[in-house]
């Protein structure tokens, strides 16, 4: 049982990170039909930074408080990512608002290929390690251990996303953001600043994939060019799972897929006799998304909408 | 809407049209430059012929892409699945693992037929997915065959895992093998060079069946998908059945690549068919003019050549001015291809050299949002 | 043909571009090829080999060896595989364009396996520092290693955490490359051969970083000890999460593990982490305080893990080319086989019939504050596996 319970913490861990960064997929898609495959990227550049702020804070000195150093780290990572991923929307994805999807699908590929070449130029080929700084202590729950940073990952994910939740549904940007979701023309018409709602979204996406590819280094401790792509692949797919489109879906969708794939991996070796184990970890993942996609496209809590050109 | 006859290259020798007296000399010329191509190239180094060996491969690859993503206008981002499936057949039938060299007469009908199997495997579930769904999903696809390659091998070893499958026998036809030098009629010929008239010939196979398909009723079926699904279908097309046979033609396309580059490289492994790979022949199909064949062609070979002639030039100069190299060539050459991509969607959409049909369309743009 | 193609070299002298990349070439070298990683992950691997046989070249050319009547001049012509086997083969066609002597690559053996082939066709002898017992096993008289093969190794590894150790049960990872997956292999047979018991196997893949849920099954089957086959760039992250799990068992890891780079991203966790590595540690080896401070004062810096494995190899094919007296390969290669010569790294070295080093020996290493102690007495000495 103490199994279980751990399996479901790491998996809820793991889900918290991909919630965040799922809800950077959502809204953008929610808002230009665009699956920004970039946005992966940027929470790898957010872990980059933050770990070279880091490091060069605690340089030879580990008694800075790590909460200095982390706080630092993010004051110079939300920003970064912000203009990324604003560059991003405005250079390549704004002309492209009117072409075929494909066109823009294909821009999106083309910005995630250079943010990653960039990052391996300026930072190197290299897994970076994160300075240990955090010393977290380990508490024990029915058999299961947790260990405070796994706590604050969950706990401060779910205090962004009520926050996006209060933003999206409480305030005025909030409502021009579901309007122009709902309808970009008419809301463009009732005098929303469609350039403005689409600016936001990416900006609000990127600052959270900033939070998230902090957590993501500090709980691994590494950082490395690669490491975006993968992640913001599984986060899509959470994305979809929950609905795309739908913050509440994202938030859903990354936690469960996170159990997911905690569980799928410790269990699936007994559930198949050994035929298949761990190492078919990564096609849970895209399993999950491919049947979410084939069987029910709208997803967990999508409204159903009908064929998508 | 109307299509006039889409553009007819000047080397597609449809059927009844006298062809001018110009175009057959152009044909001649390229004739002969393809056929002295290797021995000069080979005296900059047979490495040098190798490289070309792989662009004429990455055209196959390009031009059986375009069928699914130019000709049917469905975005395929596991397309190198198909490709490693053809290898890796090609491996389990002509090499130790299994004991198993059967000839090439036997091998390649069954390469194309399992990739053409896989084809459809992928194409069967997803009739309703459109544009990004459909891109995810094959790019789940693509991962997933990786995946299974590299660990299928317990219980039953069948592909050996991520050691891959080494000791491949070359293409063989009869007692002639196409690995090894040999002189004939008095010309020296080394094997690269061997298997660039094989794959040449391979090409000029596969470009035959393309432009034909394209000229063909099945052809203008998946133009009238790509334009509008819901038309087509009201016209009477089978939607399905039709997309299924984009998918498993542009498979099958991909099997036969595959399995000549298993006889060529004598070793294969799953890390050869990343997702990488699949994103660079959508670069190439994409770049040089989807759907028009020419410009697959051009688009595979300035992709392909282009970064191997980058890395003989880049390192060297680079030593000299900065006694070190400085600048990754393998960063360099994928972040010109991120760049190329984005600049070519914003400003060329249509590619370098497309058909005339796509051009207008894609430059005068109406509302699609 | 040589003589054909230098021929047509200059007759297409217009090809400025590309007549870079070949340096110019004095009578008297004699130029043996390199390759292996110098870029990505594993390019400090790369860098560590480079070094071993620069180390070498450059004294072979101090000392001054006479070759068919000239004094000889080595230099390394070195060329990035990038660990990826299409490069490699690549490359591999590249060096015997460029005519050179004798093959000291490549790194990996993912590389050097399928490169092999095209060294094998060109009859050029090729010493690696690939561990796949495959390399050997194809049955071509050229190829030769620079260190011990993943049997030599495992089945020291897998004996040592059953009979030192006392560990019964023992997990498995492995990180599903050539190099993890076949070390991990190994380590299994021993451990079966010596009495131990596998209770679980685990894989991950190269470039994950989280291990929560693969760890988590090892933990609830309580091992003595578990057992990685992979790179340092993931053991170390690895580390860390069986301390904040909980897990008392030990790490294991192979060569790879042994570096300054494991102990980093480690960080604290990394104390009490075994890791094995052939040959004796370098204090002890035949000329190994020689290497040593020859290496640091050359490169500023210790050596790397390979760095004497390397050296080695490039002194034995100076050796052979200077027994032979030639630097034809034809000529050297039966030199190499029988080579029987003092090294830096044992006192007798020499071939068998398939190339692997006759004489073997695997050490292992514990991490001790942030140094990598050898266990003394640990080193197991190892026939022929």
């Amino acid at each position: 049982m103490e199994i279980f319970i751990q399996q479901l913490i790491n998996g809820l861990t793991l889900g918290s990170v991909y919630a965040l960064v799922a809800l950077g997929y959502t809204m953008v898609y929610g808002i230009i039909g665009l699956i920004n495959f970039a946005h992966g990227d940027v929470v790898m550049i957010g872990a980059m930074v933050v770990t070279v702020v880091v490091t060069s804070l605690v340089g030879g000195d580990p008694n800075v408080s790590a909460w200095m150093a982390l706080g630092a780290g993010l004051l110079v990572a939300i920003p970064v990512c912000m203009i990324v991923g604003w560059t991003a929307e405005r250079v390549a994805y704004r002309p492209l608002r009117r072409a075929p999807r494909l066109a823009a699908l294909i821009t999106a590929i083309g910005v995630s290929i250079i943010l990653q070449n960039l990052a391996m130029m300026i930072w190197g080929r290299n897994y970076m390690s994160f300075p240990q700084i955090i010393h977290s202590d380990v508490y024990t729950v029915m058999g299961a251990r947790v260990s405070g940073l796994q706590i604050a990952i969950v706990v401060i994910a779910g205090a962004l996303m009520a926050g996006l939740t209060y933003l999206v549904h409480g305030t005025r940007l909030g409502t021009a953001m579901r309007a122009t979701a709902q309808n970009r023309e008419v809301a463009g018409l009732m005098g929303v600043n469609i350039n403005t709602v689409i600016s936001a979204a990416f900006l609000i996406g990127s600052a959270l994939a900033a939070v998230a590819g902090t957590m993501v280094t500090t709980y691994y401790g590494v950082a490395q060019y690669t490491m975006g792509f993968m992640l913001g692949l599984k986060a899509f797919t959470a994305a979809v799972l929950g609905g795309i489109g739908n913050l509440g879906g994202a938030m859903l969708g990354g936690l469960l897929l996170g159990v997911i794939e905690a569980l799928g991996s410790g269990y699936i070796g007994d559930l198949t006799g050994g035929f298949l184990g761990s190492h078919y970890q990564d096609v849970f993942a895209f399993v999950v998304l491919v049947a979410v996609l084939i069987f029910r496209p709208s997803g967990l809590m999508g409204e159903r909408v009908g064929d998508r050109a | 809407m109307t299509y006039a006859s889409t553009s007819a290259s000047p080397a597609s020798g449809s059927g009844a049209r006298r062809i001018p007296a110009r175009t057959l000399v152009g044909i001649a010329l390229i004739g002969v430059v393809l056929a002295v191509l290797p021995f000069f190239i080979g005296q900059f180094g047979q490495s040098w012929v190798r490289i070309l060996n792989f662009a004429l491969l990455y055209v196959m690859l390009a031009v059986g892409l375009n069928i699914v993503v130019g000709f049917a206008g469905l975005l395929d981002l596991g397309y190198i699945a198909f490709y490693a499936v053809g290898a890796y057949t090609w491996a389990l039938l002509a090499s130790p693992h299994f004991g198993l060299h059967l000839p090439f007469w036997a091998i390649l009908p069954i390469a194309v037929g399992v990739a053409a199997l896989f084809g459809v495997l992928l194409g069967a579930p997803t009739p309703k997915l459109r544009g990004d769904y459909l891109a995810i999903v094959t790019l789940g696809f693509g991962e997933i065959i990786r995946i299974f390659l590299t660990n299928l091998n317990a219980p039953i070893n069948i592909t050996n895992g991520p050691q891959g499958i080494n000791r491949i026998d070359p293409f063989k036809v009869g007692e002639f093998t196409f690995g090894r030098t040999e002189t004939l009629m008095g010309i020296r010929f080394t094997g690269p060079e061997k298997y660039y008239y094989l794959l040449l010939a391979f090409v000029l196979i596969i470009l035959l069946v393309c432009v034909r398909l394209q000229n063909s009723r099945i052809g203008r079926a998946w133009e009238a998908i790509r334009e509008d699904e819901i038309a087509a279908k009201a016209m009477g097309i089978n939607t399905r059945n039709t997309k299924l046979l984009a998918f498993a033609l542009g498979a099958s396309f991909g099997g036969v690549a595959g399995a000549m580059f298993a006889a060529m490289q004598g070793f294969v492994s799953p890390e050869s068919f990343s997702l990488t790979e699949s994103i660079s022949i959508l670069c190439m199909v994409v770049l040089g003019g989807m759907g028009h064949i020419p410009g697959v062609i051009l688009g595979a070979i300035i992709l392909a050549g282009l970064p191997e002639f980058l890395r003989a030039v880049v390192e060297p100069l680079q030593h000299m001015l900065f006694g070190a190299v400085v600048l990754d060539p393998e960063g360099i050459r994928m972040l010109m291809f991120g760049l190329a991509m984005v600049l070519v969607m914003l400003f060329r959409p249509a590619g370098l050299w497309p058909s005339s049909v796509r051009r207008r369309e894609l430059t005068t743009q109406g509302d699609k949002a | 043909m040589k003589s054909k193609q230098f021929i047509s070299k200059v007759a297409l002298g217009c090809a400025a571009a590309v007549s870079l990349a070949f340096a110019p070439v004095h009578a008297a070298d004699i130029r043996f090829g390199f390759a292996a990683p110098l870029t990505g992950p594993q390019s400090h691997y790369g860098e560590e080999m480079q070094n071993g046989l620069l180390l070498a070249l450059e004294e072979a050319n101090k000392q001054g060896i006479d070759v068919d009547g000239s004094k000889a001049k080595f230099v390394l012509v070195s060329k990035d595989d990038q660990a990826d086997p299409r490069v490699g083969v690549q490359v591999a066609q590249q060096l015997v364009d460029e005519d050179v002597a004798g093959i000291l690559g490549h790194f990996n053996s993912g590389t050097t396996i399928p490169a092999s082939r095209v060294y094998h066709d060109a009859g050029l002898p090729q010493i690696a520092m690939a561990t796949s017992p495959e390399y050997t096993l194809q049955n071509y008289n050229t190829t030769f290693r620079m260190m011990t093969s993943d049997t030599q190794q495992g089945s020291a590894v897998g004996k040592f955490m059953v009979e030192k150790l006392g560990a019964k049960k023992i997990a498995l990872i492995d990180d599903r490359t050539a190099y993890g997956q076949g070390l991990a292999d190994e380590v299994e047979k021993a451990v079966k051969a010596a009495g131990g018991t596998i209770v679980r196997r685990e894989y991950t893949n190269d470039k994950a970083n989280d291990f929560t849920s693969i760890l988590t099954n090892i933990k609830g089957v309580a091992p003595d000890a578990i057992f990685f086959g992979g790179l340092d760039a993931q053991s170390g992250p690895m580390k860390r999460q069986i301390e904040t799990l909980g897990i008392k068992a030990p790490l294991v890891s192979g060569e790879m593990t042994r570096s300054e780079t494991f102990i980093k991203l480690a960080g604290g966790a990394a104390e009490g982490t075994y890791a094995s590595l052939a040959g004796v540690p370098l204090a002890q080896m035949a000329a190994g305080k020689d290497f040593d401070a020859a290496y640091q004062a050359r490169f500023k810096k210790a050596p790397g893990v390979y760095s004497p494995y390397a050296y080695d190899g490039a002194w034995n094919m100076i050796a052979a080319i200077q027994k032979a007296n030639s630097a034809n390969p034809e000529k050297y290669l039966p030199e190499l086989a029988k080579l029987s010569r003092k090294g830096a790294t044992s006192e007798n070295i020499a071939y068998d019939a398939k190339g692997d080093l006759k004489e073997v020996s695997v050490t292992i290493y514990q991490v001790k504050g942030s140094v990598c102690d050898h266990l003394s007495g640990q080193g197991r000495q190892v026939g022929n596996g």
